[in-house]
């Protein structure tokens, strides 16, 4: 383009340019004012006609929650009508006149006048927010008697969710709670406003939140004629809702129920999961919480409670909490033994009591020894010496590069929110964990202590009962899932969630026989036989005790102290031995040996799942159970 | 002769000389526009609206208070400003609605693509009238870089609505100072394609699961509500059916004052400050729209008339422009609520509640008033 230099020329230039600018002005304004004749005098009829029909309105109607219910039909999550009083601030003369005056005939506490003040602000414009919920048939009554005096407040049957089983599952089931602006962005990046118009709660843990597009269903449209004050008169048309699909569990609710009781007062984890599907039979994390307290907006007093509880009963430590495995990590150790051609069955060493690495003594927990020492032996009664020479032999890279395969150190993919991955050492996870270069470097010695599962190791309940799975089901390692079928809300129709095998992990018959042998060993004659004494059937287990080097953030609660830094009690078990339908993890916290607390918490749910047989109390404590640090 | 110089009258001059009465004329009848729908759409907000009112009368003086050529004097340093608290953004700024798009500096949050409406032309001015008499297309290729970088940093917020109008008072800098019909055209054409092609082809390209490049999905949602808006009657394409009733519903003369029943039934959505002008379709009907038109074009004649006889290039440019976003806001606002472009955020101007947008466009009333007085100084 040509660059000009004379001014007027250039003034000249501009000119045209903004008689052209005017020109496109004119052009756009007569586009407007084309439309608004359009609009305003050739469709006028049709949208005066549009306008008197608006009295007619579009009313959401809300679908039903899908029910959860277990693997034998009792029901988790359901749904009840009750009545509440609704306030569309829009139409009141006054806000808080009205309140006032509706306090006059029905009971409101500071609290729902809170609650109300907190909704409404969260609120969308033009809708009803609640005043008082579950409203009292007299209640219903006299404010109906006297509703004239009240514009703009309604009483709506609405649905509520309810929990039945309270606090039982609360980790798994999670909880539903009123939508709030963080909720609304979300739906509105999925795309979903439409559908959650008339919504007020959603899936804010648990399956309520993770299979929310299933529980949710469809939002219905109602035409009705509204008067002037926007209450409606008549029904004329309506595309009704779509309930939300059911989900069925794969949980055991009973056996759900006597694994969470057997903890007692206790803190953990037990995850138990039908190795041949991957479904979870049962998934408990101790202590629990009662999910009811969270539908209306939970008040700040429980709130604290649950949030500053020593015992951290909102954190699910099965899915979420990552510990590490202690001696339960022997039975894969081996099995990487065999794999990868180090060891064979037969092979023994000699165990005198200790390991030498780099001039560090690494401790057997037996004083002068096991003996003769081989596989099937090491794994009875878990001796240290032949994983940290097994680990030498191995190395680092050679351990990660087993375990990653099991599912160790990777989230599992199961059907719930918040999974932990856990952590599985290796120098490339060091280098990415730490900054400093000194911290980086991987040492030999730390090679040693992730042998026999202590270090760096931390793995979720989850993490090492599917591994277990794994090893019991010929090496196939399944994607755990908690829900078996989604029921179809319309035609009833069960669609299946197929078991989703991950892969299936290349092991030899025999080594995966040798390794379940010494797993049945070990409660035949191991560190596992006092809490197996008797039992009807043949059980493969292995205990395992976790090293607690630091209370970890929890907070200092004289008199505690000693008791958190007890060490961390592991079982891992799988039964029948032979034909296996169940396969655990169990883990408490601050337990001590796996053979004291965890042990016989796996028995009580053993012998409920193969024998149906009911504990009347929690799992005892074995305290003559002994071991050292394994 | 010092009690003269304070005397009432002379105070009163003094105050007023910065003061274009035809603007002041134009600006009292929006007002008052602005003041009567308001009392009808939203009385509760009349208060707060009135404060808005008056901070952006402030601002528009202390404008107009400036000369002209001091006025793009501040254009460097405004930019840079603008830039570095886009980047801040970018970088710290708080996420609301799934947009970042405010930076909190402690006291308050600001918005500084707002800034940017009016520091991009007065830039853009500002360097075409350094380079006059040598502008070239090394010219128009860094005016064209200098307004990618704030835009794009807009865009990525994502706020579409300010990105365009930013890139529009950009563009119209460029326009003004002479850049070749040659590249205009095709972006136009291309423009107009792409257009026509949604158009076209709207019903396919609207099906879940299409995703068109470089379009975010509520982007794309707004474009397909457009075309179709039953679509979606109790979402996005509720905004459209609405505002096309109460328009079309208000006939020739409207339903009066306080009696349009789309208003007053609350079907209308965000009816104070986007969709206002439904209120205004609807109780004072063709007639009212027309008026407001026609305000709107005196307007715009002022301001081309201002540029058009503004003494320098910079002032030439800046005036034009400034003019041509007061025509960017209108347009576009009054063809998304009646129904023939994508909703998009942009308020009616000087009639929408709102404070932030009030403010930069007095401020631009403000400029135009400077830049007139500093022709009437040239002259004498």
């Amino acid at each position: 383009m040509n660059a000009y230099h004379a001014p007027e020329q250039d003034n000249a230039r501009f000119r045209r340019r903004v008689l052209v600018a005017g020109l496109f002005v004119l052009v756009c304004f007569g586009l407007l004012a084309a439309r608004f004749y359009f609009l305003q005098v050739v469709r006028h009829d049709y949208f005066h006609t549009r306008a008197e029909d608006n009295r007619i309105a579009l009313l959401p109607v809300v679908p039903n929650r899908g029910t959860i219910v277990d693997r034998n039909g009792t029901v988790l999550a359901r749904n009840y009508a009750a009545y509440t009083l609704e306030i569309t601030p829009s139409r009141t003369g006054g806000l808080e006149d009205t309140i006032d005056r509706l306090a006059e005939i029905i009971t409101i506490e500071p609290r729902d006048r809170r609650n109300f003040r907190k909704l409404l602000d969260e609120s969308r414009n033009f809708e009803s927010v609640p005043i008082r919920t579950r409203l009292s048939d007299e209640e219903v009554a006299r404010f109906v008697a006297q509703r004239y005096r009240f514009p703009g407040v309604e009483v709506q049957a609405r649905l509520f969710r309810d929990y039945p089983l309270g606090s039982t599952a609360s980790h798994v089931v999670g909880y539903i709670g009123r939508i709030n602006t963080r909720d609304l962005e979300r739906i509105e990046e999925r795309g979903e406003i439409a559908n959650y118009r008339g919504s007020n709660y959603i899936g804010k843990n648990g399956l309520e939140l993770s299979y929310e597009a299933e529980l949710h269903g469809t939002t219905g449209v109602e035409q009705v004629e509204v008067n002037a004050g926007g209450r409606a008169v008549r029904r004329l048309s309506n595309t009704p809702a779509v309930a939300g699909n059911d989900l069925e569990l794969t949980l055991d609710i009973e056996l759900q129920k006597i694994a969470e009781n057997a903890f007692g007062k206790r803190r953990g984890a037990l995850v138990a999961i039908e190795p041949s599907t991957g479904g979870v039979l049962a998934l408990v994390s101790a202590p629990t919480f009662d999910p009811n307290l969270f539908v209306e907006g939970i008040s700040t007093q429980d709130w604290k409670e649950l949030n500053e509880s020593p015992d951290h009963p909102l954190l699910h430590r099965a899915i979420y909490s990552a510990y590490p495995p202690g001696s339960t990590f022997k039975p894969f150790m081996g099995l990487a033994g065999l794999t990868t051609g180090k060891r064979t069955a037969g092979q023994t060493m000699a165990d005198p009591g200790y390991y030498v690495f780099g001039g560090h003594r690494f401790m057997d927990d037996k004083v002068g020894g096991h003996g003769m020492v081989d596989l099937h032996k090491s794994i009875v009664v878990s001796c240290n010496t032949y994983y940290y020479q097994l680990a030498n032999d191995l190395g680092i890279e050679g351990i990660a590069n087993f375990m990653g395969p099991l599912g160790f150190g990777s989230r599992t993919g199961i059907d719930l929110p918040g999974e932990a991955e856990g952590v599985l050492p290796s120098p490339d996870w060091k280098k990415r964990r730490f900054r400093k270069p000194e911290q980086q470097r991987w040492y030999g010695g730390e090679t040693i202590s992730v042998g026999i599962g202590q270090g760096y190791n931390a793995y979720t309940p989850l993490q090492l009962a599917n591994a277990l799975a794994a090893v019991v089901n010929d090496g196939k390692l399944f994607k755990p899932h908690v829900v078996r079928h989604v029921v179809d809300s319309r035609s009833g129709e069960k669609r299946v969630i197929e078991p989703e095998p991950i892969r299936q992990l290349q092991y030899k018959p025999e080594h995966l026989k040798a390794i379940r042998d010494a797993m049945v060993g070990v409660n035949k004659s191991g560190t596992g036989a006092r809490a197996f004494a008797g039992a009807p059937y043949e059980v493969g287990g292995k205990t395992g005790t976790a090293q607690v080097f630091s209370l970890r953030g929890a907070k200092y609660v004289e008199g505690r102290v000693t008791e958190r830094l007890r060490d961390h009690s592991w079982f891992i078990a799988y039964a029948p031995a032979d034909k296996p339908t169940i396969a655990l993890a169990v883990l408490v916290e601050n337990g001590g040996f796996g053979s004291q607390s965890a042990a016989p918490i796996a028995r009580q749910v053993i012998d409920y799942h193969l024998l149906g047989k009911r504990p009347n109390q929690p799992a005892p404590e074995d305290a003559d159970a002994v071991e050292s640090i394994e | 002769m010092s009690d003269n110089r304070f005397h009432p009258l002379r105070l009163l001059r003094a105050f007023l000389r910065p003061i274009d009465p035809v603007l002041a004329l134009i600006m009292a009848v929006l007002f008052g526009y602005a003041f009567v729908l308001m009392s009808s759409a939203s009385p509760e907000r009349l208060d707060s609206q009135t404060m808005h009112f008056v901070i952006a009368v402030v601002v528009m003086w202390c404008a107009a208070a400036i000369p002209g050529q001091r006025l793009l004097s501040l254009a460097l340093p405004l930019y840079l400003l603008g830039v570095v608290l886009l980047i801040g953004v970018a970088l710290f700024g708080e996420v609301s609605k799934g947009a970042q798009r405010w930076l909190d500096i402690g006291i308050t949050r600001i918005q500084p693509s707002e800034l940017m409406k009016i520091a991009m032309p007065m830039m853009l001015a500002w360097f075409f009238q350094q380079r006059e008499g040598r502008i070239g297309w090394r010219e128009f290729i860094f005016a064209g870089l200098l307004l990618a970088v704030p835009v794009a940093l807009i865009v990525r917020q994502p706020d579409l609505g300010t990105s365009l109008l930013v890139a529009a008072a950009g563009f119209y800098v460029i326009f003004f100072a002479g850049l070749s019909w040659k590249l205009i055209a095709p972006v136009v054409i291309v423009g107009s394609l792409g257009i026509g092609s949604i158009v076209a082809f709207g019903d396919s390209l609207c099906q879940p699961g299409v995703e068109w490049v470089g379009i975010r999905e509520y982007q794309k949602h707004r474009v397909c509500t457009l075309l179709d808006p039953t679509q979606d009657p109790l979402g996005k394409g509720f905004h459209i059916i609405q505002s096309t009733i109460a328009i079309g519903s208000g006939g020739v003369l409207g339903k009066g004052w306080m009696a349009g029943t789309q208003t007053h039934l609350a079907f209308l959505p965000e009816r104070h400050t986007d969709f206002i002008f439904a209120v205004l379709a609807e109780e004072f009907g063709l007639g009212g729209a027309a008026v407001l038109l026609v305000v709107y074009l005196l307007l715009i004649l002022r301001g081309f008339q201002i540029a058009a006889m503004a003494p320098t290039l910079g002032t030439r440019l800046l005036a034009g422009a400034v003019t041509m976003i007061f025509f960017t806001y209108a347009f576009v606002n009054m063809g998304m609520v009646s129904g023939i472009l994508p909703v998009v955020g942009v308020p009616l101007p000087f009639i929408s509640y709102g404070g932030t947008a009030l403010v930069t466009l007095c401020l631009g009333v403000g400029i135009l008033m400077s830049i007139r007085r500093s022709r009437l100084a040239n002259k004498s």
